[in-house]
């Protein structure tokens, strides 16, 4: 019999601001972060654009120490699962029923550039001199590092993995934790999601296929989701963990219950690396499953936050997956992107949608999809513009879409006290 | 009743043979692929030996629109894909697409593939970043890639726990086999024999500086060094198994994965927790395992603490344990993923290949070390154990 799985901290960095209050109230406000990059002069590239993080190591509490060692990635994870844990009032738990399921895209891209110019003269030797390498960067160059700080940040013994799905990788690495915690391997799960991609490697890679805005006329509204005027997707930065417990175990020592994890699948187009078809049909069958493990009826689905990255492809693909999955439902339904604010920080976004669908839940509100002011005809459904919205908001729905054609959704469910 | 999950295919691309039987043929025969680096002229390195693969041709086995936009490691990912269905015969189409998952573990992506795009990026100019690097140097490529060669719409995956991903690997593929999957195409290969590659790997402090190949990568030995990189690994196919029908090689049994606490903490480390658990899950006593493919780093401290972890499970000396991986360099993600497939051969054929060039092996580890030549023995279960960079630890129960 499968444990249920439920959702008693938050922790985030976005480029909403460091901590979780402060990203609810600019999401909520429908305010962007995107701006001119300023983390590297990105003048010479095709979009200069990003949603950044200003964050600061020292004040978010890391030593020094762990500031030389850890890369971008792994700060924001390692604050984010602190803020996480803090929130969750966890007690002392045995370490060896706590694991660590993080996700991340691109791992610690920023440092393994930043040492390869060092090391490679900036770009003028194809052999490179390793008598300038930093000591740590064997761990730049595994993503599992990532993942490794988290469980030292947590003490945790059990199992610990970091999960690369591409742009999916931070719903999957929610869903992994909590399969961890249902299946009774563990009681806690540290799962969430961290990326920082904004170097120029990762600019330079987008700038290629265009898959990201080179439109910088009006940097605070260049994620467009849904609108007709969109250009493509925004680059983002940042990171969120939460902390999942065992249901029972939760309400026994009174914790805060943000959400159940009520419903979790994944599928793959096995169609295209890049490329979606229109029709939708594999993350409507992914969200018909998450429905079906939530024991729920498509019309029972309050709001759902979308994958919403901007690009005319994914909104009119996940488009016709919510039509497909949930039938006349789809037009009642609100349904936002995020990333109107905060940008496509890849493998972290979907980590950070949970948690903003956990605020959703908590707070009785529907964040909106900023700068749409031109709706897409052909994306006709209700995409809440511009202002954020007091709806009753008991269920969630979040999706992602990613390189490689994965396609995963989760549900999330209000929890009451007393349902059983 | 649980359901039985067994094995039914498997493709290996390894440094000592480009195929299965070639690779088995070689590990059985205590042939090594390792030799001095040939990729790009090592002078300049402290440690300058490989297990490379030679005599692979991935335009040879691969469309060309597929070659140009991926990595080595994953063209090799693909081909060891493509063989593990072939040996395993089985039809795709008949199987329901959404029940068809790939999860493979990736340690460091496309290194060579990125190091080429960075070279251009810093040396010309943005303009000279190619169009694939977006979707050849990511963790995931591999997956995506053998997903869509083959069709595969189920749950798919890339774990990333460094040299304990192939192991991390089966695991994962196994809760989705028990969440409706029916067939997984499950592994890991690996490729950082690049510059970069090797100067990363370089400051871990693992790799070996010996130039004597056949000395370089000597576990459980007087003498251990070190370690030396390799590149390839194995996929195989995980397939529930409904009714009498029989798998070709054998069961997934038991999994379990720990991680050590840091240094600091001062608490124990968890690798005799993982096989413990791995045991438990598989329903057998330690004195049922008939064969231990150790992790074997090759660094004194750590074969001490695996040795101590296998020791207070099964006693000194009371199963015979080996480590073939001598013979091809520690690859990474693709690592485990191949110690599996050894370990599934070696069932099949009851022999347990050998460990080579450790000659004076430390007699205070207290173990039974298969040393120099194969030793023929009807194997009815394995226990395969790997670790990772940072503190994993992974166990792998197979039975017959």
């Amino acid at each position: 019999m499968r444990r249920r799985v439920v959702i008693t901290g938050i922790g985030m960095v976005t480029p909403g601001g460091v901590g979780t209050k402060a990203t609810w109230e600019m999401l909520t406000a429908g305010r962007s972060a995107t701006r001119l990059i300023k983390a590297f002069d990105a003048s010479a590239f095709r979009s200069a654009l990003a949603a950044e993080v200003d964050f600061d190591p020292a004040a978010a509490g890391l030593t020094a120490r762990q500031v030389r060692r850890m890369d971008r990635a792994a700060q924001f994870a390692v604050v984010s699962a602190r803020e996480a844990l803090a929130d969750s009032g966890l007690p002392e738990v045995d370490p060896g029923r706590i694991g660590v399921s993080l996700g991340s895209a691109v791992g610690c891209t920023v440092s393994l550039e930043e040492e390869y110019v060092v090391l490679s003269d900036a770009g003028k030797r194809w052999l490179l001199d390793h008598e300038y390498g930093v000591p740590h960067l064997y761990g730049h160059m595994v993503p599992s590092t990532l993942a490794v700080e988290v469980a030292w940040e947590a003490g945790a013994e059990g199992p610990v993995q970091l999960v690369s799905n591409g742009c999916t990788s931070g719903l999957d690495a929610v869903g992994y934790g909590a399969q961890l915690v249902a299946e009774g391997t563990v009681d806690v799960a540290i799962a969430g999601a961290t990326d920082a991609p904004v170097s120029p490697i990762t600019v330079a890679c987008f700038d290629a296929i265009k898959a990201t805005t080179a439109d910088t006329s009006d940097p605070a509204a260049a994620s467009r989701p849904f609108d007709r005027t969109r250009s493509g997707f925004v680059l983002g930065e940042g990171a969120a963990v939460l902390v999942l417990e065992e249901l029972e175990a939760a309400r026994a020592r009174g914790a805060h219950i943000y959400a159940e994890v009520a419903g979790y699948a994944a599928r793959s187009n096995a169609f295209h690396m890049t490329g979606l078809k229109p029709d939708g049909r594999e993350m409507a069958e992914a969200i018909t499953v998450a429905l079906g493990e939530a024991r729920l009826d498509p019309t029972a689905v309050d709001y759902i936050n979308a994958h919403g990255s901007g690009t005319k492809q994914n909104d009119r693909h996940e488009t016709a997956a919510f039509k497909r999955s949930l039938g006349q439902h789809a037009y009642e339904v609100p349904v936002s992107s995020i990333k109107s604010m905060v940008g496509h920080s890849l493998g972290a976004i979907g980590a950070i949608e949970v948690a903003a669908s956990a605020l959703a839940i908590e707070h009785q509100i529907v964040p909106p999809t900023a700068n749409l002011h031109h709706p897409d005809p052909e994306c006709d459904l209700d995409y809440v513009p511009l202002t954020a919205r007091d709806h009753r908001t008991d269920v969630v729905l979040s999706v992602g879409s990613g390189f490689g054609g994965f396609q995963t959704a989760m549900v999330l469910a209000k929890h009451e006290k007393g349902d059983s | 009743m649980r359901e039985r999950l067994g094995v039914t295919g498997i493709g290996v691309v390894a440094p000592n043979g480009t195929t299965t039987e070639d690779y088995w043929a070689a590990t059985l025969a205590g042939r090594s692929g390792i030799g001095p680096i040939t990729r790009f002229d090592p002078a300049s390195y402290p440690a300058r030996l490989a297990g490379e693969v030679r005599g692979f041709t991935a335009r040879e086995l691969l469309p060309s629109r597929i070659t140009t936009q991926t990595d080595h490691w994953t063209h090799m990912g693909l081909v060891a894909a493509d063989r593990a269905l072939a040996d395993a015969g089985v039809r795709l189409a008949d199987l329901p697409e959404y029940e068809m998952t790939v999860v493979t573990a990736s340690s460091s992506g496309g290194t060579e593939f990125g190091q080429k795009e960075m070279t251009g990026l810093w040396g010309k100019g943005p303009d000279h970043v190619g169009a694939y690097q977006s979707i050849a140097w990511f963790y995931a490529a591999s997956t995506g890639q053998i997903s869509i060669r083959n069709g595969m719409r189920g749950p798919c995956a890339a774990i990333a726990t460094e040299q304990a991903g192939g192991l991390d690997a089966v695991g994962q593929a196994r809760r989705m086999l028990r969440s409706g999957a029916r067939l997984a195409l499950v592994g890991g290969t690996d490729a950082s024999l690049c510059p970069y590659g090797l100067v990363a790997q370089l400051s871990n402090g693992g790799l070996s500086t010996q130039s004597d190949a056949s000395r370089a990568y000597v576990p459980f030995d007087e003498k251990a060094c070190g370690y030396v990189p390799g590149e390839g690994g194995a996929m195989f196919t995980v397939e529930r198994i409904d009714g009498e029908r029989e798998p070709i090689y054998g069961y997934i049994a038991g999994y379990a994965a720990t991680f050590d606490p840091p240094p600091e903490r001062e608490r124990p480390p968890t690798l005799a927790r993982a096989i413990t658990r791995a045991l438990e899950d598989a329903g057998l006593r330690p004195d049922e395992i008939d064969v231990v493919f150790a992790d074997a780093m090759g660094l004194p401290a750590a074969d001490r603490a695996e040795a101590d972890a296998l020791n207070a499970i099964f006693g000194p000396h009371k199963v015979p344990v080996t480590a073939p991986k001598t013979m091809t360099g520690r690859l990474y993600a693709g690592g485990a993923a191949l110690d599996v497939a050894t370990a599934l051969l070696s069932m099949r054929d009851g022999v347990i290949p050998p460990t080579v060039g450790t000659t004076d092996p430390v007699r205070s580890l207290g173990l039974d070390l298969v040393l120099g030549r194969p030793r023929e023995r009807t194997l009815r279960t394995a226990l395969v154990v790997a670790r990772g960079f940072g503190g994993f630890n992974a166990a792998l129960v197979l039975t017959k």
